[in-house]
């Protein structure tokens, strides 16, 4: 029985009838060649979110991010002027990776008045200018202003960083989310500045975790136990139900209900939950900023009175998900090979104005990580089992439309990349990455 | 030398779930027995409110060694809530060989 009502064509996935409603194939998730595609034609091409401008408090704030996908580290650098600008991390003399302590495959943040490559000692301001050149008479014309650092684009959206290492994009980050980022436009992510980050390897392709987070049909099985035995019996009788599901160009967004923040019957939850007012869904009780209410837009778009969390999935690896207790949570998935990826859970709360709010806080980030580690786990049977090929397509639901578009998604973006292979008159050319 | 406020000296026999990070929390939340788990959270959970009223009369900023400590102390109560409210043992079920490493947590 619907609880939710659904659009006029009788179900989410017919809306958007580009998706079709068959089986889906998963060989764009076991297969190592598609894999290859989707470096080029994905993480080599797209915006990337890399952070938080509070990761960049001053002149000098810098953090590097290993882009595994795309091929490259990049190094992101609050410059003299205050601008946010990204670089690729290797020095312009011989090709050593600029930023780096003690592992070279580690990712490090810091405040610096310019950077000294470990190597041969050539120097970088903070603008990506070439300052010092050792012994530099040495050298045969060397023209230091030729040896800047080689840029990335950089552009700052919300607050949030975002990188693309295709130097012939022409879109901003603000047009490349579109309408579901603009209906964020205004949330007081600003003031969320006390922040849990988790990181995961996950034996599983990076799809296969957005999969798993685009959906919340898993949720009354797979984490049954976190709630009480009657709740958790009454929650899979239900099933699940979304308020709204909205398509975007290759973006998406999920609106669920969150019965939890705080629960009809205080019973329905867990002792320590009862005791502190906080669980999954985060402390019961809003924080005390401007910007709550009312919402952006584009939340809670069904409009409903048992809205919980909004969930968007901006395409290719960077989910936002913003719950009605006021905090948000972010997630990345950082590939690393076919079935291999680096999940990353980040939670961000108003500061606690004291111990009582640290710990509801507290209790929704040990919370997260419990749930993530039975969703992370789950991913590695999936990967095992589906590289059988014993079973090759599968029948995705209506409240999996989502994933049904994101491996739509990718499909047309490595597709569109072979035909601009085949015919490079038709666009810019495709840069090589290895 | 007591390590956590005298008001709350009864505790002080679990005083080495007193941990600064979550690494260190979780750690120990897997190397417990369940006996051991369950005995902590009796001795802390029913406290719980006292711990929070006392610690709530201060800034966070600023609370000494000893008030700081009893937060942390706080902090392994939340941790080990999920074994014995739960899953009846230490480690998530069906998490098998997967983790989920903290890379950035709160200060304080």
């Amino acid at each position: 029985m619907a609880h939710f009502e659904k659009p006029a064509e009788g179900s989410w996935t017919e809306h958007y009838p580009e998706l079709g409603t068959g089986p889906v194939s998963y060989e764009d998730s076991i297969s190592p060649e598609h894999y290859e595609l989707e470096r080029k034609a994905i993480f080599a091409k797209t915006w990337l979110n890399v952070g938080r401008v509070e990761q960049l408090p001053r002149a000098g704030s810098y953090f590097t991010r290993e882009l595994a996908a795309a091929g490259t580290s990049v190094v992101v650098v609050r410059g003299t002027d205050g601008e946010v600008r990204a670089f690729h991390n290797i020095c312009r003399h011989r090709g050593n990776k600029l930023v780096w302590n003690d592992y070279p495959r580690e990712e490090v943040s810091g405040v610096c008045r310019q950077f000294t490559c470990k190597y041969h000692g050539w120097r970088y301001d903070l603008q990506g200018a070439c300052t010092f050149v050792q012994q530099e008479p040495e050298f045969f014309d060397l023209d230091k202003t030729q040896y800047g650092l080689v840029p990335v684009q950089c552009d700052v959206w919300q607050g949030f960083v975002w990188v693309n290492v295709d130097p012939d994009n022409t879109v901003s980050v603000a047009e490349y989310l579109g309408p579901l980022g603009e209906g964020l436009v205004g949330y007081p992510f600003d003031k969320m500045t006390q922040v849990y980050k988790y990181r995961a390897h996950v034996g599983a392709n990076w799809k296969l975790f957005i999969d798993a987070f685009a959906e919340f049909y898993h949720a009354p099985v797979l984490h049954a136990r976190q709630a009480t035995a009657d709740e958790s019996r009454k929650l899979q009788g239900v099933g699940y139900e979304a308020l709204a599901y909205k398509v975007e160009g290759p973006h998406g967004m999920v609106s669920s209900w969150g019965g939890m923040s705080p629960p009809k019957d205080i019973t329905m939850v867990k002792p320590i939950e009862q005791r502190l007012r906080s669980g999954l869904f985060g402390p019961w009780d809003r924080p005390d900023i401007e910007g709550l209410d009312p919402l952006p837009s584009g939340l809670n778009p069904a409009g409903s009175r048992a809205w919980g969390i909004d969930s968007f999935v901006f395409f290719p690896n960077f989910m936002l998900l913003v719950w009605a207790p006021g905090w948000y949570l972010t997630y990345h998935y950082w590939p690393t090979s076919f079935h291999t990826h680096i999940f990353e859970g980040t939670l961000y709360f108003v500061p606690p104005k004291n111990a009582t709010e640290r710990l509801r806080q507290e209790l929704a980030a040990v919370t997260f990580k419990e749930y993530a580690l039975q969703d992370g786990n789950t991913l590695e049977a999936t990967q095992m089992m589906l590289e059988s090929r014993a079973v090759t397509t599968f029948p995705l639901n209506d409240q999996e439309i989502l994933l049904r578009h994101l491996h739509k998604t990718s499909r047309q973006y490595v597709d569109a990349y072979q035909n601009d292979l085949r015919s490079p008159s038709t666009s810019a050319p495709v840069p090589a990455i290895s | 030398m007591p390590v956590l406020p005298t008001e709350f000296a009864d505790l002080e026999q679990f005083a080495d779930w007193s941990l600064e990070t979550e690494a260190e929390r979780y750690a120990k939340r897997l190397s417990s027995s369940m006996d051991a788990l369950q005995a902590f959270y009796d001795a802390v959970f029913p406290r719980l409110e006292e711990i929070l009223a006392s610690l709530d009369q201060f800034e966070l900023k600023s609370l000494s060694e000893q008030w700081t400590r009893l937060l942390w102390l706080s902090y392994s109560l939340v941790n080990v809530s999920f074994p014995v409210e739960v899953w009846r043992q230490p480690r998530v079920p069906d998490s098998g060989a997967a983790t989920m490493d903290v890379v950035v947590e709160p200060a304080i």
